[in-house]
């Protein structure tokens, strides 16, 4: 069987890798996992370029660079960049890229994460691309799922919440239909999966169904995938407050599920999830967070060529 | 029965037939042909047995490159293209639409980074069947019809 080699691959997108791909890179994250090496990428830079704000992913990725022992170029604050300059993003990569020996970036822009791949020799990976692709999240989230389940496919799975925006369950949605799971969509209509998501769907033959209430399918479930809606999204006040209530898991809500269910979040939650779950043996939403972690440090290994 | 054209036949050149009736200008505006130095003959409403009307360009002098045939597969995909080479056919073919477009569509999506950059590119993946078609950009990851597309 040939060798998978991830050397100098760029991350980008999840539609760039394959079930073989994916399995890999959680492999590799398993490992981490289980074995810290706190010297592999010893002299090895990390240049972190969050062109937008962000606390979570950079904190992890920074920190996946940090315990394998490499170090990292920061930008702080993207107002000191020399983008505020009028410079280009395709500049400041080919730049940026001569200090480095991997870059890690956010950007406002959809498709900045795959232009800055064009023009960078180091492999780039993308922490976020506008409302586009946040590969890495989409990674540590079936982590989780295989991690509480054992398997990716078969598997019956709410993703709840803003679907209409949220990226976050576009692309999971996407790699577990990939996998073969049964998808079942929880949303206001005015929120469900866009068009696009759902042609994708249709073409690799997924198995889906949409939903306004959960209560009916909790028992089926294997995993709920909760997200926050966003009131950034809604221009009208007045429609956020329609929905911002809708979804709150409960104690209530769990009272019929398997064992082995479990709640995911990608966090922050505002009102979705009630803090009475976080005590049950079903909430693994801090557990997820901190799969990031071995997420991130699988693929900086692997594009690096150390694993 | 002779069949007699409306127009002259060209020595050397490109015929492009079977365009949609009032497209033949648009796509003569897209290839530049007016500022081509060598005659150009655009015919307009020709009677045509399978389309009822169509349009008709013929360039002399000028064998269309891939990418102008891709452009042309985007306004008129069932256009034919007659290769003339000495006043005979040398090649004949229908224009079709390559599964990935390279430099010939602007992405209609405002926060694209294609629209950003100084040196803008783009690249769009053909999806679905050619009959209904649907372009992905290759950077924001959007799908769109035909008629968001704006030619390049």
């Amino acid at each position: 069987m040939a060798k998978i080699d991830f050397k100098n691959r760029d991350i980008i997108s999840i539609r760039d890798f394959s079930k073989k791909e994916i399995m890999h890179i959680l492999k590799t994250a398993k490992q981490f996992k289980q074995k810290p090496n706190p010297n592999l990428l010893k002299n090895k830079i990390l240049a972190s370029l969050f062109f937008e704000p962000s606390t979570r992913t950079r904190f992890s990725f920074e920190a996946a660079m940090q315990r394998l022992g490499g170090s990292i170029l920061s930008l702080a604050d993207p107002k000191v960049s020399s983008s505020v300059k009028g410079e280009s993003l395709s500049d400041s990569i080919k730049i940026m890229e001569k200090y480095c020996d991997v870059i890690v970036m956010r950007h406002s822009l959809e498709g900045a994460a795959r232009l800055a791949a064009e023009v960078s020799c180091n492999p780039v990976i993308n922490g976020g691309d506008g409302a586009n692709q946040h590969p890495t999240q989409t990674f540590l989230d079936l982590f989780s799922i295989l991690e509480t389940q054992g398997k990716l496919s078969s598997l019956n799975v709410a993703l709840n919440g803003d679907l209409k925006y949220g990226r976050t369950t576009h692309s999971l949605a996407y790699a577990l239909g990939l996998f073969g799971s049964r998808l079942y969509f929880v949303a206001p209509p005015s929120l469900q999966m866009p068009e696009h998501v759902i042609y994708e769907l249709k073409k690799m033959k997924a198995k889906f169904s949409m939903h306004e209430s959960p209560d009916r399918i909790m028992p089926k479930l294997d995993i709920f995938y909760a997200t926050r809606i966003q009131k950034e999204r809604f221009p009208d006040p007045v429609e956020y407050e329609k929905v911002k209530d809708l979804y709150i898991i409960n104690k209530e809500l769990i009272k019929k599920v398997k064992t082995k269910f479990r709640i995911l979040h990608p966090l922050p939650r505002v009102n979705e999830i009630n803090y009475e779950i976080d005590d049950t043996p079903y909430a693994y939403y801090f557990e997820q967070a901190k799969n990031g972690l071995y997420i991130r440090e699988a693929l900086l290994s692997l594009v690096l060529g150390e694993v | 029965m002779t069949k007699t054209y409306k127009v002259d036949a060209i020595k050397n050149g490109t015929v492009i037939d079977h365009i949609p009736e009032e497209k033949g200008i648009l796509i003569a505006e897209l290839l530049c042909l007016k500022s081509w130095q060598y005659p150009v003959t655009i015919g307009v409403s020709f009677t045509s047995q399978n389309q009822g009307k169509k349009d008709i360009i013929k360039i002399e002098n000028r064998e269309l490159t891939e990418e102008e045939v891709n452009k042309i597969a985007l306004i008129a995909p069932q256009a034919t293209i007659n290769i003339i080479r000495n006043y005979q056919v040398a090649k004949k073919f229908q224009v079709e639409l390559p599964d990935i477009l390279d430099n010939i569509i602007k992405c209609s999506n405002p926060d694209c980074v294609t629209n950003h950059e100084p040196i803008s590119c783009s690249r769009f993946f053909l999806e679905e069947n050619r009959r209904n078609q649907l372009f992905r950009c290759a950077y924001c990851e959007r799908y769109f019809t035909r008629e968001d597309l704006e030619i390049v």
